[in-house]
């Protein structure tokens, strides 16, 4: 049986090797699968076209998802940073419409990839995607980019879970934010420490969010949460970047993860019982869908 | 389980907005397909639980019949099925469930009527991550996941039968990983479920078919 890996022995490879992240990952799919290196490398390229095809259909004017709740988010948002100058930042703005677009598309049964779960499928590519443009990174950062998060990823698959019925929407936006905050960190010039302490800044901020997805669909507050995660992980990129540090190192913070999600009631597991699904609105909503023939 | 690969991190490519309502419903409608053998013209889906409440909002009704089209779960005209099924003149009619018939949330059964007025009957049940369980087929109860190349043999119970179908598969190197049976209501007749390494070609499923008290096959 293989052993679980952390994110303090990825560090600490690319520290030692003075490699970025997204190498150590690389190699060690390599090693696991017993595939070659330019095909690995490859299908990645490929999965990021197909992100990069999302991202174009989701800010497009005239989206709506199949129940009609959300559509046009991304539009709205792409349009008032056209015209306005944004409180948040333009980069920030931007991946949020970007993020809400994305999730838009998988919401209107489009074609998206999983990043680390559909529900969450806006926010990596959202920020790789801003991330490139402010510092002018290739393609091909950006598939190295999503190694990097990819490894991150599979530390948090083997600790904790990444599924909301398992753990909670902590572990679909919060582990996509976190994933996004390391990678965009990297991306930026930052070191594989500053890298991991993005990840975790970006992860406190999720800990202890449920899934009460309203009428059970994966929109209401989904599509918003995918925003304000992309907004989150750039954020975290930043404050990391500058020298802040996490006092809590990520690894621990996967694991309160964890232990948060064991201890969430099952009423706010997906199953759409309480929480945010179980206000007034929610309910009426609720009633609603079911009238609809 | 832990992940074994970046790809089930990063990926897979699908369709929205879930695998259990997406992928798994075009598998179910897909295999339904496999089982009828033959295009349909008419198909009636019940759906059940989850599936029943939020079918229309997930699009489950639009992925089942992209499965019964033949579509695969990364298909993007899936959002488009039910519209062209109905170029295709195809007759659909969706139910939803009595409360208390209760399976597993994510159920759903089809009967399907094809061109040559077969009829088959379908109940399968989307288990998570585009997985699915067909726990009905016909008047059998069955456990089929066909994540491996499967095949469904009806048979008359007599002695000889198993022998001479795992005879055929073995003559071909076909390598059997599990099999079942299962009988039905009806006397003397069973199903022989078989989970095969590898699928088999048209010319070992016609031989199967041939095979005496052999009445019918399915190539999932």
């Amino acid at each position: 049986m293989r052993r679980k890996i952390t994110i303090s022995e990825l560090v600490a490879a690319a520290e030692q090797r003075g490699c970025p992240i997204w190498q150590v990952v690389l190699e060690r799919e390599e090693r696991l699968q017993g595939t070659e290196r330019q095909d690995i490398w490859h299908k990645m390229k490929e999965y990021w076209m197909v992100m990069k095809g999302s991202l174009d259909a989701g800010t497009k004017p005239g989206n709506r998802s199949l129940s009609g709740l959300v559509g046009e988010e991304g539009a709205l948002l792409t349009r008032y940073i056209e015209k306005t100058k944004p409180l948040s930042g333009y980069g920030s703005v931007l991946a949020a419409a970007r993020a809400m677009g994305v999730a838009v598309v998988n919401a209107s049964q489009g074609r998206i990839v999983a990043a680390p779960t559909a529900g969450s499928c806006g926010i990596l590519p959202a920020v790789l995607a801003t991330v490139a443009e402010e510092t002018g990174a290739v393609e091909d950062a950006v598939v190295g980019a999503l190694f990097t998060a990819a490894g991150v990823g599979m530390v948090i698959d083997e600790h904790a879970g990444t599924a909301g019925a398992k753990s909670g929407c902590q572990a679909e936006c919060g582990s996509a934010s976190c994933m996004a905050a390391v990678a965009a960190a990297e991306m930026a010039g930052g070191t594989p420490r500053q890298a991991a302490n993005a990840g975790a800044l970006a992860l406190k901020n999720f800990l202890g969010l449920v899934c009460d997805p309203v009428a059970g669909l994966v929109e209401i507050p989904c599509v918003k949460r995918n925003a304000i995660g992309a907004g989150v992980a750039l954020l975290a990129a930043d404050m990391a970047l500058a020298g802040i540090e996490s006092k809590i190192p990520l690894d621990e913070v996967i694991q309160a993860m964890k232990e948060i999600g064991d201890a969430m009631p099952a009423s706010l597991k997906e199953t759409s019982l309480a929480g945010l699904a179980g206000t007034p609105t929610a309910r009426e909503i609720e009633k609603r869908m079911n009238e609809i023939d | 389980m832990p992940a074994r690969s970046v790809f089930e991190i990063i990926g897979p490519v699908m369709i929205g907005p879930s695998s259990s309502h997406t992928a798994g419903a075009v598998r179910i409608g897909s295999i339904a397909r496999a089982v009828l053998g033959e295009d349909f013209r008419r198909a009636e889906i019940t759906f059940y639980g989850s599936f029943a409440k939020t079918y229309k909002g997930h699009g489950t009704d639009r992925a089942l019949v992209a499965g019964l089209l033949g579509m695969s779960g990364d298909d993007s005209r899936i959002r488009d099925a039910l519209n062209i099924a109905s170029t295709l003149g195809l007759e659909i009619r969706f139910r939803i469930a009595a409360e208390g018939e209760e399976f597993h949330p994510n159920t759903a059964d089809i009967e399907l009527t094809g061109v040559s007025g077969k009829r088959v009957f379908l109940r399968g049940s989307s288990v998570g991550g585009g997985n699915v369980l067909i726990t009905r087929i016909n008047q059998y109860e069955v456990s089929v996941c066909a994540k491996s190349p499967t095949l469904m043999v009806e048979h008359v119970d007599r002695p000889g039968v198993i022998g001479r179908v795992a005879g055929v598969l073995g003559n071909n190197g076909i390598n059997i990983a599990e099999m079942r049976l299962t009988g039905s209501n009806r006397e003397g007749e069973k199903l022989m479920v078989i989970e095969m390494d590898r699928a088999v070609s048209d010319e070992v499923l016609e031989t199967i078919t041939g095979l005496p008290d052999v009445t019918a096959v399915i190539r999932i």
